[in-house]
């Protein structure tokens, strides 16, 4: 029997609520209400160096089509990711998702952020010595005027 | 002029001018003006952006198309003698004709001196013309902006539209406008439509997959088919379709709700490998609406794509640009607007693929064609029932209405005095489409020529208080749209068009800082916190109270029987004196 797409994403829907348990997913809530990017990357990679990467693949619109659910999609082939973040320079609060990743995860994350304004957005991937990071800017604009 | 007298024109113009690139034309007849030899294997025939102007029309090409950055001085921001500079350098002496196809340039006496250009009957004729000459028939390949334009277009909801296409014999299309009917009637017109409709970067949302929307591909979400092969004598050609990539942002996304778009450079580069690996293809083509310049960063960025066929900025480009990307090299086309041109392309094919081609944009002289009569025919049944409504006479102009241009042209103008007037606002906002066609002077405005400018699913009018702060932002949002130096971040819109309100314009700052000295028609200064009554039409976010523009313009110029507009309200312009896009600019 062929599984299509959506009965495939029906039954992980289903795991998932069974395996859902209260998480302490917002422990490190504080670095969430930075409201400065460098406060943001000193709070997460505090001493670690940061260098830019090409083999981070960060996925966005070059405009959004809805500033409330702009899709982003970071994966990367670094061997020993730590965790994956991303960071919105321009939003009240920059830190817009960090993502923990235990050894055995594949380094690919697809989520939606929310954006009040054009903004650079940043995906930091940690491994255990060094951050590595990619960018890209999305504009988020009035619309209309189309040719 | 008769068609008999405008070859007569033709024979004695090619006498004394000698006719660029159709050095045949002093020979003998019409058709030699249009023959051109198949060079290669396969032929492909373009068009794009005929905006449902099913009979010939008139369409005045730019004066103001400025390029900044790497677009400054390249095509195609060239405009009228700087563009015919770069046409006689590359091939020659340049026509009459030829100056009349593309540029502004003694538009109206040329105008009435050629005749109408595009309609979809000596569309048939001409493009019938170059399939028979070339071995083995040729691909004709549509980009999109077809099912809207004109009141039966809106009226019968694309349809008329559909079946003018299957007539055309068009094998594969992409689209933009399209999908500004509701998303159920432009996949019934996809289903009617005989061609393969083909988009590589409209995909259903995740939410819209879930609950089991109408898809393509059920596993990666495309609406559409993302290519399609096609076989010309024995070679394998790829053509992928590239829709408008901001239309859920440039257009009203409650149509199309459940459809996400996007330029998807990666996903289309990941294509292109996936096709060469599987498909044993010998060319690889985009049919592309993106614009131009979008279309020329594309180029350099991904490799292994041998021909971009691209419209939606109405460029009408008469020589292909050839642009280097790591792989190799792309050659990127515009094929202009309104049926006014046909793009010819023939591929030659060597061991490892594309080994030559040999492109050339035809402009389509109504007076130089016979109309194929089953195809008048159907335009003529699809009409009937509305021909009273088209040809209602409005008022007459004394001066040139037109509208294409980065800034206000003299239709927008009246569009903007028409809202001010009837809807008693003190500023009036108009946005920068780049169709509608344009009227001569001493000719009738028809409801047919407004509905040219305005024919649309959203054309509701309002009229709300703004603040002046609103304002320039609006002013400097539309701006970068045109001006972002990223084409990647650029919509292929022209400025918004005003009524009421002067300001100045600096297309080379920075985003927020191009607008500037706003002011009021009587001079006064605009108040950033004062609240200002402003009319407008054609909102995307959501449908607008009021009544449809083009009953704001028609009882305008009911009352008004006769107008004369002899410039738009045209910001004054920063910081690009001499560019070559840019010329006799008041």
């Amino acid at each position: 029997m062929k599984i299509t797409r959506r009965q495939w994403l029906g039954s992980l829907l289903t795991l998932c609520s069974a395996a859902l348990l209260p998480s302490r997913l917002f422990a490190a809530s504080a670095v969430f209400s930075a409201t400065d990017t460098q406060a943001v990357l000193d709070d997460l990679f505090a001493g670690l160096p940061i260098e830019d990467s090409d083999a981070i693949n960060l996925r966005t619109p070059e405009i959004a089509e809805n500033g409330a659910v702009v899709p982003v999609t970071v994966s990367t082939d670094i061997s020993g990711v730590e965790s994956i973040s991303l960071i919105v320079d321009e939003n009240p609060n920059p830190l817009s998702a960090s993502f923990t990743l235990t050894s055995d995860s594949v380094p690919n994350i697809s989520f939606r952020v929310k954006m009040g304004k054009s903004s650079t957005v940043r995906a930091l991937v940690k491994t255990s010595d060094k951050v590595y990071m990619a960018t890209r800017d999305v504009k988020v604009t009035i619309g209309g005027c189309g040719g | 002029m008769n068609r008999r007298e405008f070859l007569d024109l033709l024979w004695k113009a090619s006498l004394t001018a000698g006719l660029s690139g159709c050095d045949r034309l002093g020979n003998t007849s019409a058709s030699d003006y249009y023959a051109l030899p198949s060079k290669g294997e396969a032929r492909i025939l373009h068009i794009t952006d005929t905006h449902a102007q099913l009979l010939p029309i008139h369409f005045r090409e730019p004066n103001v198309n400025i390029g900044i950055g790497a677009a400054r001085g390249r095509f195609p921001h060239l405009v009228g003698k700087n563009l015919l500079d770069e046409l006689s350098a590359a091939s020659g002496k340049v026509s009459d004709l030829d100056k009349h196809a593309y540029t502004y340039l003694d538009y109206t006496e040329s105008a009435e001196q050629f005749g109408k250009v595009g309609g979809f009957a000596y569309l048939k004729t001409l493009l019938d013309q170059l399939s028979g000459d070339a071995k083995g028939g040729a691909l004709l390949l549509d980009g999109g902006d077809t099912w809207q334009g004109s009141g039966t277009a809106l009226w019968t909801r694309g349809q008329d539209m559909v079946g003018a296409c299957n007539l055309l014999g068009v094998d594969v299309m992409t689209g933009h406008w399209e999908f500004t009917y509701k998303d159920s009637e432009t996949l019934a017109n996809a289903k009617a439509f005989n061609g393969d409709f083909i988009a590589q970067n409209v995909k259903a949302t995740e939410d819209a997959l879930f609950v089991g929307t109408e898809v393509h591909d059920e596993d990666s979400g495309h609406v559409f088919p993302p290519y399609v092969v096609k076989t010309l004598n024995g070679r394998r050609i790829a053509v992928i379709g590239q829709a408008f990539p901001y239309t859920p942002i440039a257009n009203p996304r409650r149509f199309i709700p459940d459809w996400t778009f996007g330029i998807q450079e990666s996903e289309l580069a990941e294509l292109v490998v996936d096709i060469r690996a599987k498909e044993k293809v010998d060319a690889v083509v985009l049919l592309s609406h993106n614009g131009m310049d979008v279309d020329l960063k594309l180029a350099s960025q991904i490799s292994g794509i041998d021909f971009i066929l691209g419209g939606h900025t109405h460029d009408g480009v008469p020589l292909p640009m050839v642009i280097d990307n790591p792989g190799g090299k792309t050659v990127v086309t515009n094929a202009g607007s309104n049926g006014k041109y046909v793009g010819v392309l023939d591929i030659e094919f060597g061991a490892a693929g594309v080994s030559g081609y040999q492109y050339r944009l035809f402009p389509v002289f109504a007076n130089l064609l016979s109309p194929d009569s089953d195809m008048q025919a159907y335009i003529d049944s699809v009409r009937a029932p509305y021909l009273k409504k088209l040809e209602e006479p409005l008022a007459v102009t004394e001066s040139l209405l037109y509208r294409r241009g980065n800034f206000s042209g003299t239709f927008d103008q009246l569009i903007c005095d028409s809202m001010r007037n009837v809807l008693d606002a003190e500023i009036s906002l108009s946005p920068g489409f780049r169709w509608g066609t344009s009227v001569l002077p001493g000719e009738i405005i028809t409801m047919e020529r407004v509905l040219d400018q305005t024919c649309m699913t959203y054309p509701e009018t309002y009229v709300r208080e703004i603040t002046g702060e609103n304002l320039k932002f609006i002013l400097e949002s539309v701006c970068d749209n045109l001006f972002n130096p990223d084409p990647y971040y650029q919509q292929g819109g022209d400025m918004v068009r005003v009524g009421g309100l002067r300001f100045s314009c600096a297309p080379k700052a920075k985003m927020g800082k191009r607008i500037d000295n706003l002011e009021l028609n009587d001079g006064t200064l605009l108040d950033a916190r004062k609240s200002y009554k402003v009319a407008g039409w054609a909102t995307v976010a959501s449908q607008a109270p009021g009544v449809p523009i083009w009953d704001v313009v028609a009882e305008y110029l009911h009352a008004e029987k006769t107008v004369n507009i002899s410039r738009g309200n045209n910001p004054v312009l920063k910081g690009v004196e001499g560019n070559p896009g840019l010329a006799d600019y008041t």
